[in-house]
């Protein structure tokens, strides 16, 4: 079994060879290229444009505009199509936009034989705006009198959604409780995948096809017959392997406009690829919220009622639109379930960069604001941080009553006993206590709570395809995608033990393409795993019985004598091998009596759903002078179910440790509050963690088995960026005393508050 | 503009080209070698996804022009295989190690480690990490990454 199993990736060998190929790489030589021109203004209307001088670039094959595109609004984000008119996504963007809503929006395009061609041409394009006012943030966009950046929604609030489970108010009214409150501020961040959006599109006869680095290939594939107005079988895309997503690239990004150039120009094949710079500002980012949580508590530390107001500022365009605070207001009633909790979000359009998914979809917000507070409430009552935590937490069998979903299994207490003993949590305590001098020590914890795909939402759909070549090879096709994650080499294993092959008998075909690729919706949700892993379960199941039906005719048995093990039928019940698969497999495509072609293709439906868990510890050091935070120790200790792959699974951890310490620490996206920007919009301005900054990363798992999982297995992908942040900003209080609500703690920010808590003059 | 011959060593071998004076080095390296392992990120010298060794050092290819590899050995992830393509012990490393995930920084940092690895002293952890700043890598917070490079240099030193 390989299952459970550290093997290495199914990609390593092309990746460290440079063979692996990427969009850009797949470029055909004397493609066109195209550049966009993005506005210089963050509100307004575009009047008109002098083209002429652009015109005249040698190479200047063609200039597009906002009053080119076809008269069509469509919706940008990864989301399973809703076929209720409700649920549908917001279409509110053309390929080109005339209402202009940020500085950065798409005005036009220049498509030349050369980059350098496009890019003159584009410096010589002239444009007139008519400029309006512009908002960038929630509260001002809020205002009576703001202005309207898209017209069907007035008032600029997208979604307003709100819950109450049990009476808020008659529970408050219960003798002895303390009321404790909180406003906790997240900021917006970019995910800096290594690959920019990158895409080219090109026709064969009527039909185009865009290669593109997305994480969600038949998602684009309706996005962009929704933005271009065609029918779903004239548009084909093609996914090969890709430098990061992080859920940025479960968007629409490039592929809409890029389908289109490529009709404007015959079919010639066009180039559409970012720079870093676009990426920053014209792709999507991490949502900015904003959180009030009160809290009513008993004095023996229990809740007694919860209530959260979420304000997230969505940008200029709705891409995932509410589904991220959704999601953290949700998550905020999940991990400490109480009998009163009440909760509110607003969603809402401002004249900044559009926001969208990004790892952990609204979760790191609330990770931060809600452990935050509740070490704020331990403050107030002098508790046990962890015993406070332990004491409201969910426990085994909590069946959340806005979504349904129930706790299936949870090693929550073990990832705690875990962390605490790791970093010496008892005797760090005692050592910490009563400090003073310039620099100071710390140690902070934080837990989480993280669903698992998107049920109820939606009905998740996955389909797994696996053929069986003439030599007891089979071949593994995925709709689900490969993005880093290790996907492809996850599915692999579970396919080798479904089947009874060895993993090196497994060939899985990395490349999406829709003409040819089962339908599944994508990386996204850290669903992969479960959801698609119970698709290759079935399929595996699904090939094993054909196989074994064919040696029952060859071998004149019974096939529920038969069974496959390492590449042999073999006696149900003897375990003697009775023939080999290449065998069967060579006499079932070459018979002249019975010739199959044996393959199995099925779909599953996942209508469940199941909570991960995990906490981060963190030992840290504060430089008060220097307003800086050195992080001496850290670990996230994860219930993920059972491991598939703890090679593997360890690195996703590490990647969420280092995500959440730019988080916590660094990162940022600052824009010019009167222009609105980008300031930051290049990875040397934005603070990115590099080696030097980044500490030694400890990860440890617990494996509670999930019965709903299809090896026992549950999200893990995006959680580990979760709880980082705050178990910082919660041994920065310990260290010194200093509770600071909102990130990044960087030296600027930690200058102000040191200050304004008079720990410096 | 007029193409310019330049005559440098690529990957072990002798080349001769006529490129673009203004073309960047890695421009070239893709566009008129096919040397895809040479990866555009941020194309000013930030991100280290281009990193290739001129002359036993590191670069960030982007932004050196290529008409200054005149003379030069230039070597990219392509050349550390052997002409049966078998692969060297760092790339071995990252494998081993689990350093490779979405694999778009992976070349950069292998050339990034050459350096360190074939350096006749001693790195710590923290050494390395500095040394390898220069490279961004999102995906695996590094930690891996280092592993891979102190397992081969402690390698390399113990066959000494």
């Amino acid at each position: 079994m390989v299952v459970g199993k550290p093997v290495e990736r199914v990609d390593a060998f092309d990746k460290v060879t440079g063979r692996a190929k990427y969009t850009a790489d797949m470029f055909p030589e004397n493609a066109l290229i195209a550049k966009v021109l993005h506005s210089t203004i963050a509100n307004g209307m575009v009047i008109s444009f002098d083209l002429n001088d652009a015109l005249k670039v040698p190479g200047v094959v063609k200039i597009l505009t906002c009053f080119d595109v076809p008269d069509i609004q469509y919706p940008t984000p990864g989301h399973p199509w809703s076929t209720e008119k409700k649920h549908q996504d917001i279409a509110d963007r053309k390929l080109l936009n005339t209402h202009v809503r940020f500085y950065g929006d798409d005005i036009a395009v220049v498509i030349a034989e050369t980059e350098l061609a496009a890019k003159r041409a584009l410096d010589l394009i002239q444009v007139k705006y008519e400029e309006q006012k512009a908002v960038f943030t929630v509260a001002d966009a809020m205002a009576p009198g703001a202005p309207l950046i898209h017209d069907e929604k007035p008032g600029n609030v997208i979604v307003h959604s709100n819950y109450e489970f049990g009476s808020f108010d008659s529970a408050i009214t219960e003798q002895g409780l303390i009321k404790v409150e909180g406003t906790y501020h997240t900021q917006q961040v970019q995910h800096c995948h290594i690959e920019n959006a990158s895409s080219f599109a090109y026709m064969e006869g009527d039909r185009i096809t865009v290669v593109s680095s997305t994480q969600i290939p038949h998602i684009v594939r309706r996005i962009c017959t929704q933005a271009l107005g065609c029918s779903f079988g004239s548009i084909r895309i093609i996914k090969p392997y890709i430098g990061g997503g992080f859920g940025n690239k479960q968007d629409a990004l490039t592929e809409p406009l890029n389908a289109w150039l490529t009709t404007q120009v015959g079919g010639r094949c066009v180039g559409l690829f970012y720079t870093r710079e676009e990426t920053f500002v014209c792709t999507r980012t991490r949502h900015a919220m904003d959180f009030d949580i009160t809290t009513y508590v008993r004095p023996d530390g229990s809740f007694a009622a919860r209530r959260i107001v979420a304000y997230s500022n969505q940008g200029a365009y709705a891409s995932h639109a509410h589904a991220l605070v959704a999601n953290a207001v949700n998550a905020f009633r999940m991990m400490y379930p109480v009998g009163a909790i009440k909760g509110d979000a607003y969603t809402v359009y401002t004249n900044i960069q559009t926001a969208g998914a990004m790892r952990a979809y609204g979760i790191p917000q609330i990770g931060f604001a809600l452990e935050a507070h509740i070490d704020d409430i331990a403050a107030r009552l002098k508790a046990d941080r962890i015993a406070l935590r332990q004491k409201n937490m969910m426990q085994l069998g909590y069946v959340d009553p806005g979504t349904t979903i129930t706790c299936h299994s949870t090693g929550l207490q073990q990832c705690i006993d875990k962390g605490r003993k790791f970093i010496h949590w008892d005797e760090k305590a005692k050592q910490y206590e009563h400090q003073t001098g310039s620099v100071r020590h710390g140690i902070g914890m934080a837990i989480f709570c993280y669903k698992t795909g998107v049920y109820p939402i939606s009905l998740e759909t996955s389909a797994c395809r696996m053929v069986l070549n003439q030599d007891g090879t089979v071949q593994l096709q995925m709709g689900a995608t490969e993005i880093g994650q290790g996907a492809d080499t996850v599915f692999s294993q579970m396919c080798a033990d479904t089947v009874g092959i060895p993993l090196e008998s497994v060939h899985v075909i990395s490349t999406q393409d829709t003409d040819i690729t089962p339908y599944d919706t994508g990386a996204y949700a850290s669903r992969q795993t479960y959801v698609c892993g119970m698709a290759v379960k079935k399929t595996g199941l699904s090939l094993k019985r054909k196989i074994l039906e064919f040696a029952a005719f060859m071998l004149h048995k019974d096939v529920s004598d038969l069974d496959l093990k390492d590449s042999w039928i073999v006696h149900t019940v003897s375990n003697e091998k009775l023939i080999a698969l290449s065998d069967v497999a060579m006499e079932a495509c070459y018979s002249l009596t019975n010739s199959h072609h044996i393959a199995a293709e099925e779909t599953h439906h996942c209508s469940d759903n199941t909570y991960s868990f995990g906490a981060c510890f963190a030992d840290i050091d504060v430089d008060i002078p220097l307003c800086k935070i050195h992080v001496n120790n850290i670990i996230n200790v994860h219930d993920s179910g059972t491991i598939i792959n703890p090679l593997l699974a360890t690195g996703q951890v590490h990647g969420g440790m280092s995500m959440g310490l730019g988080y916590g620490l660094l990162e940022q996206m600052l824009y010019d509050p009167k222009t609105g920007r980008t300031l930051d919009d290049n990875m040397l301005d934005y603070k990115l963690m590099t080696a030097s900054d980044t500490p030694e990363l400890n990860v440890q798992f617990v494996e509670p088995s999930d019965p709903t999982g299809p090896f026992g297995n549950k999200a893990l992908g995006e959680p580990p960026v979760i709880p980082v942040a705050p178990a910082i900003r919660n041994a920065l209080l310990n260290a010194t005393g200093v509770a600071v609500d909102s990130i990044p703690l960087s030296p600027e920010h930690l200058f102000f508050e040191f200050k304004k808590a008079g720990l410096i003059k | 503009m007029d193409k310019q011959k330049i005559t440098f060593t690529l990957n072990h071998e002798k080349r001769e080209e006529y490129i673009d004076p203004r073309a960047s080095l890695s421009e070239v390296l893709r566009g008129e070698f096919s040397l895809t392992s040479v990866k555009h990120g941020c194309n000013v010298g930030e991100c280290g996804a281009c990193t290739v060794l001129i002359d036993g050092e590191t670069f960030n290819s982007c932004i050196y022009l290529a008409i200054w590899a005149d003379g030069k050995d230039v070597l990219t992830l392509e050349g550390l295989s052997d002409v049966n393509g078998n692969i060297s012990d760092i790339q071995q490393a990252f494998i081993d190690e689990g350093a490779i995930q979405c694999g778009f920084c992976t070349p950069g940092f292998i050339m990034s480690s050459l350096p360190i690895i074939e350096s006749p002293r001693t790195f710590t952890r923290d050494e390395i990490r500095k040394q390898i700043s220069g490279n961004f890598c999102r995906c695996t917070g590094y930690e891996t990454i280092v592993n891979a490079i102190e397992k081969t240099a402690n390698s390399r030193h113990k066959a000494k």
